[in-house]
Formats: C-alpha cells, structure tokens, sequence
C-alpha cells in the first residue's frame, strides 16, 4: 500500500476529492468479487472479448472475432451493395467502442466511467438497444444536435451573418425547443420558409437573415442549400430566376429597438419589380406556377418542398443525418447534390427517405434506426483496404472529434472547465461558467481553442465549412501546451481517480474506465505499471504524464 | 502631397507611355496590362516572383490609433484637436515631424515613409480590421484571406519555405474575430505564440512548456507510442498517419533546434534593455529572430489602442512603449542588413477623432475615424524619409492623394513579388485575384509608386 501511495505520489492522508466518487465507489463494491475471483479474466469476459488464444493474432480490444450479421433493413442494403462490389465488411465493434462511440454520436458527450462500467458489465443481451433509447432522451443530444443545425442555419451574431446576439439567442432557443420537442421535420422547415414578424419575437424568421445578402437571388441560395442540398450557384440562370421568384416578396424593416429587424410578407416589395408583370415562377423540379398577389409565394415554395414525392426534402434530410452519424453521406458532400454526384447507395438513401416520410418526418425515428444497424456498429478497422470501402460503410469511419466535443472531453475528464465570451455589445453575451461547447448558441463566441481546431464559421451552412484535419499547431496545443497542462496537473478529478485506494490494477482501471471507457488490456496495465515505476521522480509527474498519454492517444482523439 | 519638396517624389513616374502610374490606375488599367503601362517597376517581374521584400513584420495597432497623436501631428488646429501634444518634433528628416512622445522614431525617419492619405471611411473595428487586411468589404458572401494567409499561400510550405516554424506567425494573441485564413483554410492560419515574451521563459503555447524537462518529454512520449493502442492496431491507416507525422513535426519543435527561436535568454541584457521590457518590445525582439531564421510573416497584435476615454494618459503610457520598441527594431534590423528584405508595416483599422470628444461619457477621449488615418512602411523596398498623402489642417479628410486598403496591400505584394493580379485557389472554385477588381465598392488611388524601389 505505502509502496503505491508513492508511486502515485500521493500525499498521505491527504484524502484528496474521495468525496466526488462516493457513488461510485458504492457502485465498484458490486463487482469487487469478479476482482478477488481474478479480475483480468472476468472484466475481459465481461466486455465481450474472446480469451487470447481464441481470437487469434487479431484480437484486439475494438474489433469482435465474429462476422456482421445484419440487424435491419438498411444492412441488408448496405451488405448487398457491398457484396456486389466484393468488399467484406468489418467486424461489429466489441461493447466499449460502441459505448463510447454512441456517446460521442448522439450526445457528443463521453460516457463517464460509472456509465461505461455499467454498461460494460450489463449481461443484458438488448443493452445496446437500451442505452440507444436512453441516449436519444438526453439533454445533450438536443444540444449536439443544436449545434449542428445551428452550423446548417449560419447561427452567429457577428461578420459577415451579422444577426446580433438577441436574435442569435432566441434563434437557438427555437431550433433547440424544436429538436428538443422532436417537432416534424417538415413542420420545422415550413416555419422557416414562411415566418413573417420580429427577429426577437418570431424566431424563425431569422433564417432569411442569417445571410450575406438579401436580394431574392441570395434567399433562394439558402433554401435550396439548407432544404435540398444544391449549390444554387451552379444552377442554369433561368432555373434560378425560376426559383428566386419565390423569394421576391420578401420584406425586411426595422424599427426603434437596437438591431430588431421585421421580416414579413411585402407584396408591393422593391424587389418585386424586377418581376414586373411576370408574376410565374418555376420550381425547380421545372413545373411552373402562377403566384397569386394576396398570397405570399414562400408559402407556395414550402407546399411544394414538404411534399411527401418531392425528391429532395426527406432524401436530403436523411442524408445530413447519415453524414452526421456515419462521417460521410450516402451522396457526398451532403449539401452537393446535382445528378452527376450519384450516390453510392441509391436504394438505402430511398429507404431512409422512405423511412421518414413514412414516420411523419420523426428526426429522433430515423436516429435510432440508424443507430440500431449492424453498419453503424461495425468496427473501425476495416477488413479490407479497397478503396471503395469508406464510401459504401465498410467500416465505421475514423474522425477526429469535432473542437467542441474535444475540448468538452477534455475538461469533462479533469472536471475543468472553460471560459466563453463574445466581443460583441448589445447586450454582451453572459455564458455562465461551466457551459459546455456543444451548448454554444453563437458562432462568434471567442475561443482560440475553437478556432484552432477547426470549429466551422458559420459563414455559409457548408457542411465542408468544419475542418478535422489534424495540424501541427493542434499537436502541440495537446502535447505541450500550459492550457492542456494546467488541466491535467490542477484537477481534483484526476487527483481522486489516482488516488484511489486500491490495487494498481484497479487506479489503473478507472483511469481507463474514465479517459477510454474500456478495460485496460494487460500490456496497457504491464506498460503503466513499467511507467510508474521508472517514469520521472517528480511527485505525481509519472500518473500525470500517463493521463497526458492517454488524452493524447489517437484512440482518446478520435471516433472510431 | 505632404513630400519634402525636392525629394524625388513620385508623381512623375518614368513611365515610358508618359502617364503616370497613378494616372494608369485611374484610367482603370487594371490587371497585368495595367501594372505594365504604369511604369516599368512591377509587371510582368512582379508575376515571376521577384522580390525585394522576404518577410514583413506587421505591427498591428489593433483598436485604432490617432493619426493626430502619432504620424500626422496638427498643432495648428489648436489643442480643441490636438489635446496636450502641441510641439511636434523634428525628425531626421526636414519637413516630416511626428509626436513628441516618439523622439526615438524621430531619428529614424530616413528609414520610413509615413502615409497620411489613408482612408476607407468605416468606423466599425470588424469590418475596418477586415477591409485593412483583406483588401475587401464584406458582403458578397466570401471570407476573403488576411495580408498574412496571402503570403503564408505565396511564400509558406509548398512554395519554397522549409523552416520548422509555421510561416505566419502572431504575436501573441490572435486577432480571432473572423477566420484570418479565410477561405484558404486552417493550413494558412496564423501560429499564435501565446505567453508573454517580457517574461522568462517565453512561454510559447505548445512550444515552450513551463516544468517539463526534455527528459521527461523524451520518456513519456515514449509511453504514448506504447500505449497508443489504436493507432498501433490500426498501423497503415493514412488518417492515422497523418496524426503521427503531426506529431513528428510538433516534436521537431518542442525538443529541436527550430523552437530555440523564442528563446530570449540567448540575446543580451543590452539588447532585450534597447527593445524596452515591455510585452511589445520583447516582441519586436522576437520578430526580428523570428524573420532572421527566414519566417515570411510575422504580426505583432498590440492591443490597447482603442482609446474613447482616459485617450491622452493612455498616449502618455503607451507612445513611448511604441516610440522605444519600433525604433529599435528598424535601427536593429537595419544594422543587421534585414531591413531591405524586411518590410515593416505599422497600422491599426483606422485613426481616431480629430476633434477631442470633451463631452460625457467620453471627458477627453477620442473616437472611431475611418475617413482619414496614418501608417508606416520601411524596408522591403519601400523607401524612408517620404510621405504619401497628406490630411487637412485639422486631420478630417485625406487630399488629393488617397491611399485605399487594395493600394497598400497591393503595393505590400508588389515587394514581395507577389503579382496582385494572380489567382488564389478557392474551394469552390471561384476564380479570385489577390487584390479585388477595381469598382464602385473598391476605389483606388493608385499603388504607392512614391516609395516603392524598382524591383531587381
């Protein structure tokens, strides 16, 4: 005991945080038996993986031994199309990677370890399918989701979208009640399309806002990149011209309070002239329509776009929220369709589709059958390396975690947590301390953190906006830098969980527990204890550099 | 023109179509043909890359320094604009007096030009800082690049630059307000140092880490490698490696020579004294280190210049920080033979209100002035000892010699012998020139030819 305390460099007596894992430790004396019985064995068994001589020179902790077996419709569609192509696919990913990667997919948020032991060391054979349902309740996929509609919409206060933060926070507010209250989809994009009152008081109208330029041509560009994944810039001018008609009639004025804008119905708008006479527009599935004067044409547009035949809506919906889920859309990028960007699998994109029309547009319905697939809980590593693969699911594709969820991760582990503000007045943004990244209503808040890896700007609702490349700059942001330090080395969170008393085995687990959501293997536990042993001297150095190590491997890194 | 009278000035170019480049300009000559009939200069040399300038040191005056209280002194509009600065001093050069708090710039202003015709009329910071470093007003639905990612494009990796240090480096806070890169992208984002180099050490965020030894950075990234447990599972996977070479290069920096650059303890006590020991002189210090070892472009964001109360104590404060840390830096690059391919730009957004705002909440402050501002240019292949354009007596207006964002970023190209005509690559596409297209939202009043030296 007295051995391990110096190890740890703990302080003796000092009775660092315990406090904070009262809980846990209440919930750890469960299993403590499965330890005294011999605790490598059990945990291994528990978590699903074979014995070492069973599973071969393959084994390893993220991939099962077995072959995938489909779970629904959308893999018999994915195994079909991957079949005529000869491609096998990866084998299911063992429970700890589908624990977290669920997590990090549908909340954004890493399992804490309770949640990762419990749900480890469930022997309930429909677990995954539970913890599913319980992910799709949480706060936090409505503030993940939020976020990425907010990227779509150009949710941000400042340059070059310029809404101000009061539009910018009762806008948030609308598309996360919206999602919170699992609002159908086409009920949600009617109300952008067709709202007509004050940025401040009717929320939704600041969709037209939330744009560079205000001229019909402009709107339409929006609609058709939020609502049908097209580049309208690319478009023939008189499939254009067809289309901005609709958004012709357009209104914008504001009035005596700061920044307040009314957007509204304006038959007699400025902008109608350049229509003069011409009172047809064209959809862009090429039928024409003559607008009426007393009706306003967007509702028109909305009718014709929420259709349950329209070929863009559900398709392009579904699409987006494949390639939030699976990193890549069935037609790639998911706001670049035109028909010669094919997609790789045309019959799953119709199902899914299908699918929603069918659930009377339920984003939260189309999740959990996602969610649900054998394709999207395949395992990372990939059983082939044909080049085909990435785009027809082989393998669940490897992602760097976005910046939020990075550094939401980062400061959940240490128990730290980060400072937010935004420059601009009228009123100053107030973002209470504690407040996570994910939940950041406006893309001009300030953070050099955000900034440097790659949170989207929000100028253009282009999904190819957010960048994951990995930089230098990032790497040493992680690897060295007195931000990520402090966090580590300051933390009474991480101070408690080496400090555990227990075995070496079991301080070790938990940190596993915590910073990977698994089991450690038993050369991870050989190489901790080697580090432990003969790392640096300094008093605690050795247990923080094998958390920094941790943090900074590519498994903590990245979705897989 | 505010030019000493029997300088060389600039007017009557050696233009072999007897007009003037300006007149060239005007005459809406732009692009190639433009640049070619102005003067023989730039042109085609430009667009094949010679050079004068090899790196810039941008000192950004961010929030918006006075013009009055600064380059372009007016005390003959009376102390209801010039506040307690009354007596202007004489430089080195005759004609040209600046404030009287910068008596050690005063001295080198055979190694400056100062422009006094700088104008775009918006009081916003946003879209000012942008319109200054971008070249453009927003509004057309493009985040256009800042002057540093344009070079960082021109002169970084993949076009020649090898160096370990990222080549558009800040000093040490990143402006951050919008996308400096803009539709570049992350590759061209400035590398911001973080810390305080007035302090020991320097700490330079990721580089310089406070407490660790390089032995234990030598053993625990050892213990990464062995209990990256993925990235050793999944060996060959090209994302993954291009996270490890990531790592190798960050490595590279924090445990090789490269990162020794921010090392201000290899210098001598005279010298960190001559800089003064200010977070801005330091700085300026190491600026000159870093384009010593050959870094394209470096910004110095010094901020506390956006001064609507308590303007004349903070002046009082802050001008001789400014006057000892830019002054050194000229001279010291000078004796050092960097200042002709060392091009040193001094600017914030914009100036500030020529008339002092007695009234309340201001009580003696100075406010946004976008309508008329100063900056300086030295070194790379920009001439000293001149000024271009010149304000009215009161500092309001700028004459007859305007000096818009596109002219002075232009010309900053032209020495680099970047062609300000040429295309950057855009992600969707669009075909996008260095500098925009002259038009009713872009005026010109013409490349500063004045005090550009002809290019080899």
């Amino acid at each position: 005991m007295a051995s391990r305390r110096k190890v740890w460099g703990i302080k003796s007596g000092s009775g660092w945080g315990l406090r904070g894992f009262a809980a846990g430790a209440g919930a750890w004396t469960n299993v403590k038996t499965c330890f005294i019985a011999g605790w490598l064995t059990v945990s291994f068994v528990a978590v699903g993986l074979q014995p070492a001589p069973a599973a071969g020179p393959a084994a390893n902790p993220y991939a099962l031994a077995t072959p995938p077996q489909p779970l629904n419709r959308i893999d018999e569609l994915v195994f079909a199309r991957l079949t005529e192509l000869g491609i096998p696919p990866a084998n299911p990913s063992t429970d700890p990677v589908f624990l977290r990667r669920a997590y990090l997919d549908v909340i954004g948020t890493l399992p804490t370890m309770e949640e990762a032991r419990e749900f480890l060391l469930d022997r309930n054979p429909g677990k995954r399918g539970e913890l599913i349902d319980r992910l799709l309740e949480r706060n936090e996929f409505t503030d993940y989701r939020a976020m990425k509609w907010c990227e779509v919409l150009r949710v941000k206060a400042e340059f070059p979208i310029n809404l101000w933060p009061n539009a910018v926070q009762a806008y948030h507010r609308w598309i996360r009640t919206g999602l919170r209250d699992n609002v159908p989809y086409d009920r949600l994009a009617r109300e952008l399309l067709t709202a007509n009152g004050s940025n401040f008081r009717v929320p939704p109208v600041n969709f037209f806002r939330a744009l560079q330029g205000q001229e019909p041509e402009a709107l339409a560009a929006a609609v058709a990149l939020t609502f049908m994944g097209e580049r309208f810039d690319e478009w023939p001018d008189e499939r254009r011209a067809g289309m901005a008609a609709f958004f012709a009639n357009v209104g914008f004025k504001s009035t005596a309070e700061w920044k307040e804008e009314i957007v509204y119905f304006d038959p007699g708008a400025t902008n109608a002239n350049l229509l003069a006479g011409a009172r047809e527009a064209t959809f862009p599935d090429g039928a024409h329509v003559w607008l009426c004067a007393d009706k306003d044409p967007r509702e028109v547009f909305a009718d014709w776009l929420i259709r349950s035949d329209n070929p863009w809506f559900a398709r392009v919906v579904a699409n987006r929220i494949w390639a939030w889920l699976l990193g890549r859309g069935i037609v790639h990028e998911p706001d670049d369709f035109r028909p010669d960007n094919p997609s790789s699998n045309p019959a799953l994109l119709d199902f899914l589709a299908a699918e929603l029309v069918r659930s009377h547009y339920d984003l939260k319905s189309l999740y959990r059958l996602i969610l649900n697939s054998q394709t999207y809980q395949l395992a990372s590593v990939p059983a082939s390396d044909d080049p085909r693969g990435e785009a027809n699911f082989a393998a669940y594709p490897l992602r760097r975690l976005e910046a939020e969820v990075l550094i939401d991760a980062l400061c959940q582990v240490s128990g730290t947590t980060e400072k937010y503000e935004s420059p601009i007045p009228e009123p100053f943004t107030f973002i209470p301390e504690g407040t996570r990244a994910i939940a950041l209503a406006d893309g001009s808040i300030t953070s050099p953190f955000l900034e440097l890896f790659g949170r989207p700007p929000r100028d253009t609702g282009l999904m190819s906006e957010r960048n994951n490349e990995p930089t230098t700059a990032q790497r040493l942001h992680l690897l060295n830098s007195s931000h990520v330090q402090r966090k580590l080395e300051q933390s009474p969170r991480l101070r408690a969980l080496v400090n555990f008393r227990g075995t070496p085995q079991q301080v070790v687990t938990r940190v596993y527990l915590t910073l990977l959501s698994r089991f450690p293997t038993q050369a991870e536990l050989q190489a901790v204890q080697d580090y432990l042993r003969n790392g640096p001297r300094q008093r605690g150095a050795a247990a923080t550099d094998v958390i920094w190590a941790l943090i900074n491997s590519a498994e903590f890194l990245y979705r897989h | 023109m505010n030019v000493k009278p029997d300088s060389p000035a600039a007017e009557s170019l050696p233009g072999r179509l007897g007009i003037t480049r300006r007149e060239a300009i005007r005459r809406g000559l732009s692009g190639a043909a433009g640049l070619a009939l102005a003067g023989p200069l730039t042109g085609a040399k430009a667009a094949s890359g010679a050079a004068k300038a090899k790196s810039v040191i941008q000192i950004w005056m961010w929030g918006g320094p006075a013009h009055l209280d600064t380059f372009d002194p007016k005390p003959e509009a009376g102390p209801a604009y010039c506040g307690p600065f009354t007596k202007p001093i004489a430089t080195n050069i005759e004609g040209i007096r600046i404030c009287e708090l910068l008596p050690l710039l005063a001295k080198q202003a055979d190694k400056y030009s100062i422009l006094r015709g700088l104008t775009h009329g918006i009081n916003g910071h946003e879209t000012a800082s942008y319109l200054v470093q971008t070249g453009r007003e927003p509004g057309d639905g493009q985040v256009y690049p800042a002057v540093g990612a344009v070079v960082s494009h021109f002169r970084g990796y993949g076009a020649g630059y090898q160096g370990l240090i990222p080549p558009y480096v800040v000093l040490t806070e990143p402006q951050g307000r919008f996308s400096e890169a803009g539709f570049l992208g992350s590759r061209h984002k400035p590398f911001a140092t973080g810390g305080d180099p007035s302090k020991t050490p320097f700490v330079v965020e990721g580089v310089v880490a406070q407490g660790i030894t390089d032995e234990r950075q030598h053993t625990r990234r050892e213990l990464l490698h062995r209990l990256d447990t993925l990235a050793l599972t999944m060996k060959g996977d090209p994302r993954l490696a291009a996270l490890g070479q990531t790592e190798g290069q960050a490595y590279d920096l924090i445990l090789g020579d490269a990162g020794k650059v921010f090392d201000l303890g290899t210098e001598t006590d005279a010298m960190r004294e001559r800089y003064g020991r200010s977070r801005f002189g330091q700085s300026c210090l190491v600026a000159r280190r870093l384009v010593e070892r050959g870094v394209p472009y470096v910004t110095i964001n010094y901020k506390g210049w956006d001064t609507h109360k308590q303007h004349f104590q903070a002046m009082r404060r802050m001008l001789p920080e400014l006057d000892r840390g830019l002054a050194t830096l000229l001279e010291d690059l000078s004796e050092r033979g960097l200042l002709n391919s060392t091009l040193v730009w001094w600017q914030g957004e914009f100036g500030r209100t020529p008339k002092v705002q007695t009234e309340a909440p201001w009580n003696g402050g100075r406010g946004h002035w976008g309508k008329a501002f100063c900056g300086v240019l030295a070194g790379g292949g920009f001439k000293g000892g001149q000024v271009v354009g010149a304000t009215d007596d009161r500092g309001e207006e700028v004459g007859e010699r305007p000096i818009y964002p596109p002219d002075l970023i232009g010309s900053i190209y032209t020495q680099l012998g970047i062609d300000p005509e040429a295309t950057l690559p855009h992600p969707q596409g669009l075909e996008v020139r260095v500098t925009p297209p002259i038009g009713p939202k872009s005026k010109r009043g013409g490349l500063l030819s004045e005090i550009m030296e002809s290019l080899p």
